[in-house]
């Protein structure tokens, strides 16, 4: 649905974004996640047609981004960055303006309304002035435009920035309710938001390719051990030497008040460490996978520099 | 021509929503009523004094000693007011961020330009209709000519339509509202004053300073003499202005 090939674009001197390919298939969520400058903006507006490429390719929804430019447009929904909203108008107003503008018929328009205010839960504002309503409603406002005409793919730029906490969750679970019908992209450097949010992710730094694809092929292609955590009664060096005998365990450590075992990637040893536990007496409270969290994949990625 | 259209509307109905348009059409309706009246008393005591002799008394004409000079006066105000009602037109979008929506939805960049300046040309109508109300008693009371004074305002539109072509060009290239005003309101004068200089100089300079200027191209309209190099004039200037902010804001986005 959305696809890149080898995309470049210079600022002058500046590349913003070196030979990035990626591609996401319909249907799904998608992060675009780097540091501040990675060129997360820059990648959006290309796919949007606020900015031309200066070489590559881009596709949208089967249309090329550069040649079928009008096509494009009527099939994606944007929110940059900065919500584009005119203060002076009112909720139902700016609706029913960029309803227009983004071609929705006459007939169908009123409709289209109704159901983007439904979707982002601004009934009670519809009749206020944008100027008078809170950020969080702005954002939502945003949102709302960016699918008043129902568009296949929709690219979200830091939807979520400078929402409070409640307010960050309700537009995540927004967004999850429209997985499935429209294809969409949202750019973070919030990491606990692609855990939650997206199926699959594209990480770029300083404009490069880092890594892409679903979540689950991310984290197992980097993972290099399995292993838990444990919560025990008692955990001290007596335990540790006990673990570390047992056949198998590659590893074990301390880690606060948990115990990090780890062992080889193509094995499963947690039977045998339960059973252990409960033969020894070592009273097991806890226990939880060493699952490779994103944090660890990104920071892994972004800082180490490693290229998939 | 639907999507140029909801441009308009939107354009339109925003003057209104700011005290711009307001504030601008009140001040240019104040300022063409002080000068309509003060020309059009000094006419009626001119005419009275000169009613004694049958051969001044021949001479006199409303549309020459007091519709001219207003119409003269007026272009005077629009050369000050204009630029104010330009400056906001991209200016304003660009601050704001919301040129990302328009120029991310299925719009093409001629739309929204045209839509933006189809949309100040109709507050300019608005401004020289209104201020033509009190003209139009001096037609009831008396019997000056009607196509020179409809010329008068003709030209006054369409030195207003090219004021407005130049303030959009400006306005696409800040996003400041008062670098753009200023902006606009330093090109408008230059042209203005173009003709000054042709004094000095000879042959084609001078023939190109005399028709580049706002000033030669206005004059001869408010005579009553239409000549379709004005217009043509006129025209050409509004569609360059047009033209050089499609360029600006294509290239911007090619850069």
């Amino acid at each position: 649905m959305i696809e890149t090939e080898h995309l470049q674009k210079k600022y002058g001197e500046l590349e913003a974004v070196k030979d990035l390919s990626f591609k996401v298939d319909s249907g799904q969520i998608w992060g675009l996640l780097g540091p501040n400058a990675a060129g997360k903006t820059t990648t959006m507006r290309i796919l949007t047609g606020f900015l031309p490429a200066t070489s590559g390719r881009a596709s949208v929804a089967g249309y090329n981004v550069f040649e079928q430019a009008e096509e494009v447009k009527k099939e994606i929904g944007y929110l940059p960055e900065t919500v584009p909203l005119y203060p002076e108008m009112t909720v139902e107003g700016y609706l029913s303006f960029v309803a227009e503008i983004k071609r929705v018929p006459k007939a169908k328009r009123k409709s289209a309304i109704d159901r983007a205010v439904e979707i982002t839960g601004l009934p009670s504002v519809r009749k206020r002035l944008v100027k008078n309503i809170s950020r969080g409603y702005r954002q939502r406002l945003g949102l709302a435009q960016a699918l008043i005409h129902n568009p296949k793919v929709i690219i979200l730029d830091e939807p979520t920035i400078g929402l409070d906490p409640a307010q960050i969750v309700e537009i995540r679970q927004l967004i999850k309710s429209l997985r499935g019908e429209h294809t969409i992209m949202l750019s973070t450097h919030i990491l606990a938001e692609v855990t939650q949010v997206c199926d699959g992710v594209v990480i770029i730094n300083e404009g490069k390719l880092m890594a892409a694809g679903r979540l689950e092929e991310l984290t197992s292609a980097y993972r290099e051990k399995d292993g838990v955590y444990l919560k025990l009664k008692k955990a001290d060096n007596e335990v540790l030497n006990l673990f570390r005998q047992l056949p198998g365990i590659d590893g074990a450590a301390q880690e606060g008040e948990e115990i990090r075992l780890e062992w080889d990637r193509n094995t499963d040893r947690r039977e045998e460490v339960i059973k252990f536990c409960l033969d020894k007496q070592l009273g097991l409270l806890e226990m939880r996978s060493l699952a490779l969290t994103i944090e660890e994949l990104y920071l892994r990625i972004v800082s180490g520099g490693v290229e998939q | 021509m639907k999507a140029i259209w909801s441009i308009v509307k939107k354009e339109f109905l925003s003057y209104f929503s700011s005290p711009i348009a307001y504030i601008v059409i009140f001040t240019f309706l104040l300022l063409s009523g002080f000068f309509f009246y003060s020309l059009v008393s000094w006419f009626n005591s001119v005419t009275i004094q000169l009613a004694q002799n049958p051969y001044y008394y021949q001479q006199i004409n409303i549309n020459q000693m007091a519709f001219s000079p207003f119409f003269h006066n007026l272009s005077i105000v629009l050369l000050l007011m204009l630029p104010l009602l330009s400056m906001r037109l991209f200016s304003e979008e660009k601050k704001m961020g919301t040129e990302e929506l328009l120029f991310t939805s299925p719009l093409s960049v001629t739309q929204i330009i045209t839509g933006k300046y189809l949309a100040s040309l109709l507050i300019l109508l608005i401004m020289l209709v209104l201020s033509a109300i009190p003209a139009a008693f001096t037609f009831i009371y008396g019997n000056p000519e009607l196509v020179p004074f409809l010329l008068g305002y003709l030209g006054l539109f369409l030195l207003g339509a090219a004021f407005l072509g130049i303030g959009i060009f400006w306005s696409s290239i800040t996003e400041n509202q008062i670098v753009s005003a200023v902006l606009t309101f330093g090109t408008l004068l230059l042209f203005w004053v173009l003709s000054w200089v042709s004094y000095s100089v000879h042959g084609l300079w001078q023939s190109v300073l005399n028709y580049l200027s706002f000033f030669e191209h206005f004059d001869s309209l408010t005579k009553g003499i239409f000549d379709t190099t004005d217009l043509v004039y006129y025209l050409s200037f509004a569609f360059f202005g047009l033209f050089l902010t499609h360029s600006v804001i294509q290239s911007r986005r090619w850069r």
